[in-house]
């Protein structure tokens, strides 16, 4: 674990992204703020629709060129990443910043060798012959713990198991040593023996490098196990930030205590779980209010509804902050875990 | 407590058609596999991707034919059972899918999903099928308006509340779940897993709760059987095996489990190396010794012992006793 450096690598400033449809304009991100040091791991936390995806593809820049709309600015190193061009973020997209995907399958070309599409990530920034591409990547699938990794410098994305491939991956994204990578699920589609391995592939990888990492998760256990900070998403909104020491022992909003309170836990007593009640909101037509306001227990102790008609802003001690009208909402029981 | 179900030495070949293997005996997707489950009670059969659990599972709901073993119901073999006898073996047990999108029709109303075994089964007299699904849906927690929707006005959670009602229609005494909660995101699993604990507490079923997650089954399941490569590796009551697993696969996959606590001691856990051998191609003896993290630390003698010969019991492993 390396010491996080005071200025920050990245910073989002009031992230907002939307896209339009046939039904109106789907409000996916509605305003984030991130910021991440040098060698630390965030985890993005939320459910399907949360928005923690779009965050990530918006920070690639793979929303250019779409009909999404995306707004506010992502200084990466003091660059704003969204002032850019698509060709100007070729520069940075696999250099300085990388992301791994959930489903390593579809991510790779499925007609070229493992190796040579790890190689050509490394020709595409680095002036080298074809030969030393190789030896990069090479040994690139050996740090990642790919076993004779010169002879399956030709083998194809379908001969290797789902974990080789996500390790494959990792190569790929890491080649370049980029300052920031997006790791979105990666080992959601993964075994969890198989987890496990990559977690820890990953861990000792962020140690060697130095590299941030945002970890984006729906896997509470997962952020336990590998962040250092934790963001968690509710209706395209951080509606809490933490420590990880600290979200597990104090979570503040209403939604990161339902959501601690739904898991059943391998320690667990086994005792009756208790969902939170309800949907998400339609990003269509977000509430005026607080948008976890219709599923939260505690709307009774604001005065006045303010819930239902006042947006909370992200408020409170500067590490430990949540959007919440409740200053420390009362936990409905003592999540210890 | 009565035995409801009872599965011996159940197994299941697939032929490879293709490949090296084509004159071989393919792939032995369950191998063996022994176990009971009690009226009202939950079997959790879990294990990674291709350790045969749904193969069981369809096996169960005869949706397979095994290739030899015995599955009986109340004592009553049911692996040779006839087409015209499979009907009214249905109707006693039912199944729920993990994908709850794929096993609606989306061109039918959810209301009539929930009637087709009603109906199918002519239990019910006609005009007492809608009242009958109505309250199917509000047993489930659907509303009566709900009754002429189609599956795609249905978030995941609801879709699979459908397929819970459709499997209840029946009032089945078993039913297999298979990773019914996988898909959903955790609130909505919360909401799910409640409402099979609360139809089991009203009606009495028994279910066999397939599922990869390991918090899951520890919550859901009275007993649970860990598989690996097409057998059972460990088997007993839930608590012993969570609480003291003996088996040296058990105790690596739960050591695998990422803990949702920071401060939890992660010194001592246990990690496997390696990745799943081929079911084409499993290693002799012991099918989890490839992997296995007792092995570096057997003499050669016991090591052996491993590769020549299969270990049985509730605990499959020649070491467990004296391996730890």
């Amino acid at each position: 674990m390396t010491t996080p450096h005071a200025a920050p690598l990245l910073d989002i400033r009031d992230l907002r992204v939307s896209f339009p449809t046939d039904d109106g304009l789907v409000h996916a991100v509605n305003g984030m703020d991130l910021r991440l040091s040098r060698g630390e791991t965030v985890g993005i936390v939320g459910e399907s629709g949360s928005g923690k995806t779009v965050t990530s593809q918006a920070l690639m820049g793979l929303l250019k060129d779409t009909s999404a709309v995306v707004t506010g600015q992502i200084l990466l190193d003091g660059q704003d990443l969204n002032a850019l061009t698509e060709a100007q973020m070729r520069a940075y997209r696999g250099k300085k910043i990388a992301m791994i995907f959930q489903d390593p399958l579809s991510a790779m070309h499925p007609f070229y060798p493992v190796g040579v599409q790890i190689a050509e990530a490394y020709r595409v920034h680095n002036t080298v012959t074809r030969k030393a591409a190789a030896a990069a990547a090479v040994d690139m699938l050996g740090r990642v713990g790919i076993p004779d990794p010169r002879r399956r410098y030709d083998a194809y994305p379908h001969e290797f198991s789902g974990g080789m491939r996500q390790r494959a991956m990792i190569a790929m994204a890491l080649v370049c040593e980029p300052e920031l990578l997006i790791a979105d699920e990666p080992t959601t589609a993964l075994d969890v023996t198989v987890q496990a391995q990559i977690l820890d592939l990953l861990s000792e990888l962020q140690a060697e490098t130095g590299t941030a990492v945002i970890m984006v998760t729906h896997d509470l256990g997962v952020v336990a196990e590998v962040c250092h900070q934790v963001v968690v998403m509710y209706g395209g909104l951080c509606v809490e930030r933490a420590t990880v020491a600290d979200l597990f022992k104090e979570p503040r909003h209403p939604y990161t205590q339902g959501l601690l309170d739904s898991m059943p836990s391998l320690t667990g007593t086994g005792e009756r779980l208790r969902p939170i009640p309800g949907f998400p909101p339609s990003l269509l037509a977000l509430p005026e209010g607080c948008l976890f306001a219709d599923r939260c227990p505690h709307t009774g102790l604001v005065p006045d509804g303010a819930c239902h008609t006042r947006r909370p802003e992200l408020a409170g001690p500067g590490t430990h902050p949540s959007r919440c009208h409740l200053t420390r909402p009362q936990p409905a029981r003592e999540v210890a875990r | 407590m009565t035995q409801l179900l009872e599965v011996t030495d159940l197994t299941k070949h697939f032929p490879v058609r293709s490949g090296a293997f084509r004159s071989g005996v393919g792939v032995k997707a369950v191998d063996r596999v022994s176990f009971s489950v009690d009226a009202g009670q939950t079997l959790g059969l879990v294990g990674e991707s291709g350790c045969g659990k749904s193969t069981t599972g369809r096996m169960l709901m005869r949706l397979l034919q095994p290739t030899s073993g015995s599955i009986r119901l109340d004592g009553r073999e049911i692996s040779e059972l006839r087409r015209s006898d499979l009907q009214e073996y249905r109707r006693q047990v039912q199944m729920v899918f993990q994908n709850p999108s794929s096993s609606l029709n989306p061109r039918q109303s959810v209301g009539s999903a929930i009637a087709a075994p009603l109906l199918a089964q002519r239990i019910t007299p006609r005009g007492g099928v809608k009242a009958a699904v109505r309250d199917l849906m509000d047993r489930v927690g659907l509303r009566p308006d709900h009754y002429n929707r189609f599956p795609h006005e249905f978030s995941g959670g609801q879709k699979q509340r459908v397929g819970i009602a459709r499997a209840l229609a029946l009032n089945p005494r078993l039913i297999i779940c298979d990773e019914p909660v996988s898909a959903l995101d955790v609130s909505v699993q919360a909401q799910v897993i409640n409402l099979l604990e609360d139809i089991q507490r009203d009606t009495g079923v028994a279910y066999v709760f397939i599922a990869h997650d390991l918090s899951v089954v520890k919550h859901f399941a009275h007993r649970v059987a860990v598989m690996y490569l097409g057998r059972i590796m460990e088997h007993g009551e839930t608590r012993e095996v969570f609480d003291t697993p003996r088996h040296p696969y058990t105790q690596a996959l739960l050591s695998a489990v990422p803990k949702a606590d920071p401060a939890a001691d992660r010194s001592g856990r246990i990690r496997l190396t390696g990745d799943l051998p081929s079911p084409t191609d499993p290693p002799s003896g012991c099918v989890f010794r490839s992997r296995c993290q007792l092995r570096p630390r057997l003499d050669p003698e016991r090591a052996a012992l491993c590769a020549d010969s299969v270990p049985g019991g509730t605990i499959a492993c020649h070491h467990h006793t004296t391996g730890m």
